[in-house]
């Protein structure tokens, strides 16, 4: 079999299942696929872990040959974005100040995932601390967009998105804050779902803005990303704000047709500032998801325009503490590693200053403003009530209506330098996609549709927003417009070899 | 348009040693968010709650017992301490903070 990198998850699983293939041969493939075209092209991964992925294929392989076999995802090659820990490998956030940080131990999900038997690949880049929209404010390389070469992936999730896309993993670990695994899937044409805030243990995972960061797969299909969400998802004693509700068969929920399915269109999210041909694209999605016989109804979410404002006072007073522990004691980039300082300031600010990227720099300077003395109310509490009204918002609208659709990023994939001096800009295409993480609720990128950019199709996706723990239901929708729209392209990187010859940061 | 004592001021309490150029460089995006917010305080907000995360948990509590999670704490005091910048023997190595 030539082709196994293009496989699906729930497609290898039956052919491991079928003795037709071995992890092994999986992810061997797979291997040399990313040593073929991963740094040539695309610069997803930050790390491969060749050895530790194939001693797993083996295990895993080992499983299935004396009946051990822990289920569908055993033997499935997977990858991770940075901000995991996984332990004996480095994990850097794609950050200067973690370059060299070998984790003693794994995440939560990186735990489950791996009693659940995947193989682990790799690490994937980011933008640095999970802070971009474009994966270009990364401390090591800039990810490109396998559709268009000269175009940025998505963000911060762009490594795992561009990966997926490109058939360099089966599917891959994202984090999303304000849009970091929808925008990139999106972007790259593959599915993203941002679960319940406290459906998935962050145990581990290099924090963000704790009251808004959640964990969730990046998938070649719907179907995939619900069956790792099944073995994702659920409390952790590690992680106090997961929630106790038992976890549904998500692979079971979707599948089912919806005839009778209310659907709102929010008017506030169909405004100037959109693509025309994203919104074109989004309205046929509409008129494809009423030919099965759902119904879509025009809704207000009258506080969106808050929900932004709220989300870059919360976020980065969030990013500001969580990066207070980044101090050049305990570990990460630091000035004692070359001199004895005279006094510990010292340490922290030299350590700090030379150690963070721009980005993070601006956060943390933002954050620090936000939460200084006589500030504190004007600012965060404030918008700690904004978010109460965002909230309340998406309450309201799920007494009408199943699912919310609506754009996830008001254009396809930027040029990569298009943003990346312009920080205004990059927040602002996050427009769409910020409202659910102040608000807690569940939603997913599905692949929707293409638009022409200087003679390359680039890919173009919609979102579904669903009540609180309405994962079932926004995965069965989007399992539903996968089917009737039935996109199978892909991106094809080999004949791009000749057309790129650029320079990489 | 901040100024530059401004930028100083949020890099002090922000921990960061910051180059001029970097002051002048990060002074515009500070400005526009810093304005940003300011418009908020035009809105009337009395009354509203206010939510710092979505959940509704409240004080997770445990026993007062010592247990060992599966697994995933188990890391020993080499490992702990491998990755930390200076050190002797078992100690991590930092400036003095008392005076003599």
């Amino acid at each position: 079999m030539k082709e196994l990198f293009s496989l699906t998850i729930v497609r290898a699983a039956e052919l491991l299942e079928k003795g037709e293939i071995t992890s092994v041969e999986l992810t061997e493939t797979i291997l040399e696929r990313i040593g073929e075209i991963d740094r040539k092209f695309i610069l997803a991964y930050l790390l491969v872990d060749k050895e530790g992925a194939l001693k797993a294929a083996r295990e895993s392989d080992e499983r299935r040959k004396n009946n051990q076999t822990r289920g569908k995802l055993d033997g499935i090659p997977i990858a991770l974005k940075d901000l995991f820990c996984q332990k004996g490998v480095e994990t850097t956030a794609a950050s200067n100040i973690l370059k060299g940080f070998i984790p003693c131990y794994d995440s939560a999900v990186v735990k489950k995932l791996k009693d659940a038997g995947v193989v682990i690949l790799g690490k994937l880049n980011q933008d640095a601390f999970a802070h971009g929209s474009s994966t270009e404010n990364s401390d090591f390389q800039v990810t490109r967009n396998p559709w268009d070469l000269t175009r940025v992936p998505g963000g911060s999730s762009g490594g795992s998105a561009a990966a997926v896309a490109a058939d360099l993993c089966l599917g891959a670990l994202g984090t999303d804050t304000g849009g970091s695994i929808r925008q990139p899937a999106s972007m790259c044409g593959v599915v993203g779902l941002k679960p319940t805030y406290g459906r998935v243990s962050r145990y581990g995972v290099i924090a963000m803005a704790s009251s808004l960061d959640v964990i969730g797969p990046i998938c070649k299909s719907t179907e995939d990303a619900a069956l790792m969400m099944e073995a994702m998802a659920g409390k952790d004693p590690l992680d106090a704000t997961t929630l106790n509700t038992p976890v549904p068969e998500y692979s079971k929920e979707i599948g089912k047709d919806i005839k009778g399915l209310k659907i709102g269109w929010p008017k506030e999210y169909f405004t100037a500032g959109m693509d025309n041909d994203v919104d074109k694209i989004v309205r046929a999605t509409l008129v494809k998801l009423e030919s099965l016989g759902a119904e879509v109804i025009e809704i207000s979410l009258p506080h969106t325009d808050m929900a932004l404002a709220t989300y870059y006072i919360l976020q980065p007073a969030e990013v500001s503490s969580n990066l207070s522990r980044y101090d050049g004691i305990k570990y990460g980039y630091s000035v004692l590693r070359n001199k004895l300082p005279k006094n510990l300031e010292e340490v922290y600010f030299e350590s700090r200053g030379e150690g963070f990227g721009d980005e993070a720099k601006r956060r943390i300077m933002i954050g620090t403003h936000v939460l200084s003395a006589g500030y504190y109310d004007a600012y965060y509490k404030k918008a700690m009530q904004l978010r109460t009204l965002v909230k309340k918002d998406f309450d309201e609208a799920f007494k009408k209506v199943d699912v919310i659709v609506t754009p996830v990023s008001p254009t396809p994939a930027f040029k990569i330098g298009e943003k990346v001096d312009d920080p205004i800009k990059m927040y602002l295409s996050d427009i769409y996609t910020v409202p659910a993480n102040p608000a807690g609720v569940p939603a997913i990128s599905c692949p929707a549709g293409f638009v022409e950019r200087e003679g390359k199709e680039l890919p173009v996706g919609v979102q579904i927003i669903g009540p609180m723990l309405g994962e079932p239901t926004i995965l069965n929708v989007s399992n539903q417009l996968e089917k009737i729209l039935n996109l199978d392209q892909k991106p094809s990187l080999s004949s791009k070899a000749d057309e790129f010859s650029g320079d990489n940061s | 348009m901040l100024k530059k004592e401004d930028v100083e001021r949020v890099a002090r309490l922000s921990r960061l040693k910051l180059s001029d150029a970097e002051i002048v460089k990060f002074a515009p995006p500070l400005s526009y968010v810093f304005k940003m917010f300011e418009d908020l305080d035009t809105k009337n907000l009395s009354g509203v709650e206010e939510t710092s995360q979505v959940t509704g948990l409240k004080n997770i509590l445990r026993d007062d017992e010592i247990k060992q999670y599966p697994d995933l704490t188990r890391c020993t005091t080499e490992e702990l301490l491998a990755n930390a910048p200076k050190k002797e023997g078992t100690n991590i190595v930092v400036p003095r903070i008392i005076e003599k």
